[in-house]
């Protein structure tokens, strides 16, 4: 598997187990599909702009930063367009980048170059 | 009664050992070591003004076969042109009569002084770049036959230089140039090996494997080099050629199949060996041990320690929100 399938894959699946942990959350829970959509979405946004820093970019410490960054600038978005909930919605944001971060350093293979 | 004081004698025996080196282009500095066959000495290149280093035969043992014994030596040494085998610049004869080679003059640590401040993950990675020049020297029909801590050169950089071919043995199925190498025998098994004394015991007791110590020279083969790596790991691990105890389980299954009494139960080349070393260090099984169920999912929870903790803090956090979102 490619560091971006990689990406992809986690970030998409812990988008979706992020979405749905909104059901425990009953003033959320009429809109689940829409949130795990989203949240879904955006895992997996999160997870290609991650894998491809990663195919580029070999540096633990520095994929887990912009992992983070990702993460976290993600998740503001969705925030702020929802108008609040800025603590729950960017800290879980955050560590699915950390975790998308560190994973495509650490494993995932590094796409053969196309020969001409 | 003594007439003459220890350092009177010791100043006298190393005038008799000096070389003549008049006629040649080295200068001797200072005598390096004695080893069975002759002397090594530190010396200057006179031309190239370069320090290196002289392996003469010891006056007490200039006969025809060990002086043939000490260029082939050379010769062998020659054929393998590898970055960790230390290169020979010259060979010939003094004006003393005495056989000597020139070689590069290694600055550096033996294995047993090195190992002694570093990390077992280093220690292994060592044992590593220590296989590839032997496997290098295997691939062109040479077994070394004597390794042991102390003809293993860990240079100023780092640099891994197998040292002391003196009991080389050229296999049947060597690529090497023989006609450069064995001179006046050329087909013969005597030509195809160093000399050593047929049916004697050469080699150091302890990383000198039980063929070897049995004086069977035609036994001998790229197996007997890898006893002698399975011996340099466990002398790594436990300090000594033998014994594992408190030592990984995986590694003392390495270092078991590396030192089989039965050489169909080692590992079948140094390749072999050096990909479960690399195998160990790479967390996954190695060909040497079978895991049961408890240690493999050690093994993976220690190979992947941060992903574990990663995914559990984030579990965590998930179930910290869902607590306090009920509330």
């Amino acid at each position: 598997m490619t560091k971006i399938v990689l990406g992809i894959v986690l970030g998409g699946a812990l988008g979706v187990l992020d979405g749905l942990t909104a059901w425990f959350t009953p003033a959320a829970r009429s809109g689940i599909v829409g949130i795990v959509i989203g949240s879904t979405f955006k895992g997996i946004v999160a997870g290609l702009l991650i894998g491809v820093f990663a195919r580029k970019v070999k540096s633990l410490p520095l994929g887990i930063a912009f992992g983070l960054g990702v993460g976290l600038f993600l998740a503001f978005l969705i925030a702020f367009l929802q108008h609040g909930y800025y603590f729950q919605i960017m800290l879980p944001g955050g560590m699915v980048g950390l975790i998308v971060g560190y994973a495509t350093q650490r494993y995932g293979a590094v796409a053969q170059a196309q020969r001409a | 009664m003594r007439w003459l004081s220890d350092a009177v004698v010791s100043r006298l025996q190393s005038e008799a050992d000096l070389p003549d080196l008049s006629g040649t282009r080295y200068r001797a500095v200072k005598s390096l070591g004695r080893g069975g066959m002759g002397m090594v000495w530190l010396a200057e290149d006179t031309v190239l003004r370069r320090r290196v280093a002289l392996k003469i035969l010891a006056p007490e043992n200039s006969s025809a076969d060990l002086a043939a014994r000490l260029l082939r030596e050379a010769q062998v040494l020659a054929q393998l042109e590898h970055p960790g085998i230390v290169p020979v610049h010259d060979a010939g004869t003094l004006a003393d009569g005495r056989t000597f080679y020139c070689m590069k003059y290694v600055e550096g640590q033996t294995l047993d002084q090195y190992i002694a401040r570093i990390p077992l993950r280093d220690r292994l990675q060592l044992l590593q770049r220590i296989a590839e020049p032997l496997a290098f020297a295997h691939s062109r029909g040479v077994v070394h036959r004597d390794l042991k801590p102390g003809n293993i050169m860990i240079g100023a950089f780092g640099e891994v230089l197998i040292m002391d071919w003196g009991l080389a043995k050229l296999t049947g199925s060597a690529p090497m140039e023989r006609n450069s190498c064995s001179g006046h025998a050329a087909n013969s098994e005597a030509a195809l090996t160093l000399p050593t004394g047929h049916g004697s015991v050469l080699g150091t007791p302890g990383f000198m494997a039980p063929e070897q110590a049995r004086g069977e020279v035609q036994a001998i083969d790229q197996r007997t080099d890898v006893f002698g790596l399975g011996a340099l790991l466990n002398f790594m691990l436990t300090g000594a050629p033998s014994g594992n105890s408190a030592v990984p389980k995986a590694l003392a299954a390495m270092s078991c199949k590396a030192t089989a009494s039965e050489k169909p139960a080692r590992y079948q080349s140094l390749q072999e060996m050096a990909e479960d070393i690399s195998k160990y260090l790479d967390g996954v099984p190695v060909s040497a041990y079978r895991e049961n169920l408890l240690e493999q999912a050690i093994r993976l929870a220690t190979r992947h320690q941060a992903a574990i903790v990663l995914v559990l803090a984030y579990l965590l956090m998930r179930l910290l929100f869902i607590l306090f979102s009920r509330h």
